[in-house]
Order: structure tokens, then sequence, then C-alpha cells
């Protein structure tokens, strides 16, 4: 089986096997764009939904039941379904109100409605995704969440153009402050949501995606301001997906990757892979493995760019 | 081409140069009547003034926004920076179809933004509460205007919008999109 190949990456085997195994609880992030904590709360409690908040991020709540999307303060738009690990990469990111922010993979929107949030809904934040029918499920869910701030566009993100933010007489091409890059991936860690994510994996998959995983990134730093933030993150296990694009990044653009502390139990970053060996620095990325904090799998690093 | 709430809340005499609206660009709403290049095209005041009046939305609620059409009459509010003209799948969120005789205001507006709102409110208690949002449309007294209404009920312990109605001859009409209607729990 495809996990087996990490088995010496892991420090628990069985504990990881066995948390791969567990189906994930339903979980709802609080949108604050349109609520508070307190009160969704007060809305759950009113309709009779059980939940535990969260400790490491105080917006998140573990339902008991899976069905929020037929709820009052899901009507609101009070709460986005969102596995617990996948709300990480937007609190690394850590925009602030009035930065230009990019999301290049945005589709279907829980991370792009998580960084709105962080901005107060104020400055500008760029989601793109290349797929118009996940667009149209981004736009719905933005708009549920009462979103303004949002720009949604439709390119490829390995050559994301500025043009469309350039006036008509201007050349000036604004680059990001900040960039959460949440490429697409093998899925590998999202095995406890969807025990069908392992069906179609082969090492040539792996490969092919890697490719559009560097070419993403780059495009990123490539658009962010120097002194910027670009957060690299998927939800894969596979180093080739991980540590190997961050090693490539790392030789080919004016980058490096920096500490970062996370409210989560993690292990770093791999520098040694099927007899590849990656730039040590790719140690400062996190592996967040589903035994650890019993949630999907999940990789994610913290770049600053230099130039 | 102007229709009745635009000549209740904007000046619609025709200028002398008025260009065809673009619609598959996002263009900027001219801030006055006075400033009008596009066809049809109301201003940002009479937009806010139609919020104003209509439902008593504060008219601060859109300090810091910019309003842009794209389409036909599908009018975006949005709290970022973008060049006029700019071509892109969204900007900020759809909240106001003009260039029809009534404006209309969207679902997601009027929670987004109708938080404050104080005329022509109807406030609904749970059960009716629940079929609006589940799409039914239902009979109701109500001595106000007819036409597009904020419907409102009580949760967590405080009104809320929860979207558009359409009130005539003692029927309230469910406005709520197709894809955004549910049966609550």
């Amino acid at each position: 089986m495809v996990l087996e190949r990490y088995d010496p990456l892991v420090d628990d085997v069985d504990a990881f096997r066995a948390a791969c195994e567990r189906p994930l609880p339903s979980v709802v992030r609080v949108n604050t764009v349109k609520t508070t904590v307190d009160r969704a709360m007060a809305a759950l409690d009113a309709d009779g939904h059980g939940y535990d908040r969260l400790d490491w991020l105080p917006e998140l709540l573990r339902l008991d039941s899976d069905s929020p999307g037929t709820s009052w303060p899901y009507f609101h738009g009070w709460l986005y379904g969102q596995e617990e690990v996948s709300a990480l990469p937007a609190l690394v990111c850590d925009p602030q109100p009035g930065e230009r922010v990019l999301d290049p993979c945005a589709a279907p929107g829980s991370k792009t409605t998580q960084l709105a949030a962080m901005m107060d809904d104020t400055g500008t934040l760029v989601a793109n995704d290349n797929n118009l029918g996940r667009l149209s499920a981004l736009r719905s869910n933005a708009e549920r969440c009462g979103v303004t701030n949002l720009v949604v566009t439709n390119q490829d993100a390995r050559n994301l153009s500025l043009k469309p933010f350039t006036a008509d007489e201007s050349d000036e091409q604004p680059p990001f402050d900040r960039a959460l890059v949440d490429v697409p991936c093998s899925c590998e860690g999202t095995v406890r949501k969807n025990p069908d994510a392992l069906d179609d994996w082969s090492v040539g998959h792996l490969e092919q995606i890697a490719g559009v995983q560097r070419d993403i990134l780059r495009r990123a730093v490539q658009t962010t301001r120097e002194g910027g933030t670009v957060v690299y993150s998927t939800c894969t296990f596979a180093p080739e997906e991980n540590e190997a694009v961050l090693d490539h990044v790392l030789r080919e653009e004016p980058v490096e990757l920096v500490e970062f502390d996370v409210p989560l139990e993690t292990r770093p970053g791999v520098t040694e892979w099927n007899g590849e060996a990656y730039a040590p620095s790719v140690e400062r990325a996190k592996r967040v493995w589903p035994h650890l904090n019993d949630t999907g799998g999940f990789f994610c690093a913290k770049l600053e760019v230099t130039a | 081409m102007s229709g009745e709430d635009f000549a209740a809340y904007d000046d619609p005499s025709d200028g002398e140069d008025l260009r065809e609206n673009r619609s598959h660009v996002f263009e900027r709403l001219p801030e006055t009547s006075a400033d009008r290049t596009v066809g049809g095209r109301p201003s940002r005041e009479a937009v806010v003034d139609f919020w104003a009046d209509r439902f008593g939305v504060p008219r601060e609620t859109f300090d810091g926004y910019t309003f842009w059409e794209k389409g036909s009459g599908k009018l975006w509010a949005y709290a970022g920076d973008a060049p006029d003209g700019i071509d892109v799948e969204a900007l900020g969120m759809v909240f106001l179809r003009v260039r029809q005789d009534h404006w209309k205001p969207t679902t997601d507006a009027v929670q987004r933004f109708a938080g404050r709102a104080t005329e022509n409110v109807v406030h609904l208690d749970d059960e009716q509460a629940r079929r609006f949002v589940a799409g039914e449309d239902q009979e109701l007294e109500w001595d106000g205007d007819w036409g597009y209404l904020v419907v409102s009920h009580d949760v967590a312990g405080a009104a809320e919008p929860i979207g558009v109605g359409l009130y005539l001859h003692g029927e309230l009409r469910s406005q709520v999109p197709k894809g955004r209607r549910r049966d609550i729990d």
C-alpha cells in the first residue's frame, strides 16, 4: 500500500496507520466577517447542536453532528465547513488588514474566506483558480461569507498575469505582500476524509504534479514584493511534492525558508528521501502527521522573498 | 430603459454622449448623475440613496466601498483596489440588480449590509423563516409598501436579516436563490 513508503519518516508507524483508518470529525470555522465566535456558538446552542471549541484556533468548532449545512448559523454565512488542519496555512501566512494578498489555487474557498476574515475584509485579496466549475463554488462560498475584498480570476497559476490589475495608461504591476500557495496535490493526507484518495496513486502522477507545484510556487514568489511572505502548503506526505519542490524553488528564485511556530504538534521537513538530498533549510518546513494531533495530514512551509 | 427606481433615485435625463455598457468587464459607477458616461447606469450616490431611503440602511455602511457594473445591471460592492475596466470573474460581491423597474438587492448583500435596516423590513417567526429559506411563498399580513423587502428573524437572541422577499397581494414570495435554499434542521 502507498502509505508504507513513509514508514522510514514516521516516528510511530502503528499510530500513523491507525490514525489514517479513523474518520475525521466534522469541523467548522466561524466566519468573523459576519459574526463573532460567541454569537455563532449561541446560535448552535439555540438549535441544539453540540460542539467543542478547539483550543489551538478559537474560530474552530468540532461538531457532534455532521450536517452543519442545514443549520441557521450556516445559512447566515457564520460557519464554513473546513478540515481542522487546513486552517493552519492561513494562520502561518498571517495576512494583515489593508494588504495585497494572493491565493493562486483558491477554490473552493475555505482558506480564501479565512484569509479575508483575518484581513478584516479590507485590502485586496486575489483568489485565482484555473477551473471554472470550482471558481463558481468559490464565488458562492465567498458571497455567503459576505467577503467584499476579493478579486476572483480564472488563470493558470503557473503564469499568473498581473496585467488585469494594471490601469490602461499605466504599466505598474502592483506586487503582493503575501501569498498562500496551497497547491493541487496527490491528497494522501486526506485519506481519513476520503478513503478513495489513494486509489489513483502512482509515482508518475507524483512527478507530473510536482512539476506543476514548482511552477506555481515560483510564479507566486515572482509576484510577491521583496520582504513579502509566501506560504507553501499541501495535504500530502510525499517529499516529492513537499521538500523537493521547496529545494527546487530555493535554487531558482530569490527566496529563503524562515522559522515559524504553530500551535500544533509537528515534525521538521525531511532533508533526504529516496537517495536525494535537499537543502538543509527545508527542515524549517513543518509536517503534520495524522496521529500527532488527530487531524488530516499536512505540510506547510514559510518563505520570505529576498529580492 | 431607465425604470421606476432609476427615476426615483437618480436623474434619468440622458446626456449628450452616453455610450453603451461594456458588459464583459467591470466598470465603476459614476459618483453622481452629472459624472455619468454610460447610458442607464445609476450613480453611486443614487445607489446609496436607495439603500438609505427604502431600507433605512445608514449611508456610512458603504463608506470605503466602490460600486461597479458587470453584466447588464448587475452591481458589485468592492472594498479593495482595482483599475476601471478590469476584466476578471468577480470583484467583491453582487449586491444589487438595476436596469429593471424595481432595483433588487441580493440575498447575500442583505445579510452583509442590511443588519441596521429599519424600513421595509418584515420580521418572521421561526416557522415562517424556515418556510422562507426553503423557498416557499407564504400568505402574510403586512401594512407597509409592496415590492422587495428585507426579511429578518431572530437568531441567537437578536434580529438578523436573512434575505429578500417580494411582497404582492398579501403574499411574501421568497427570493432566496435555488442553490442557497435549505431545509433547516
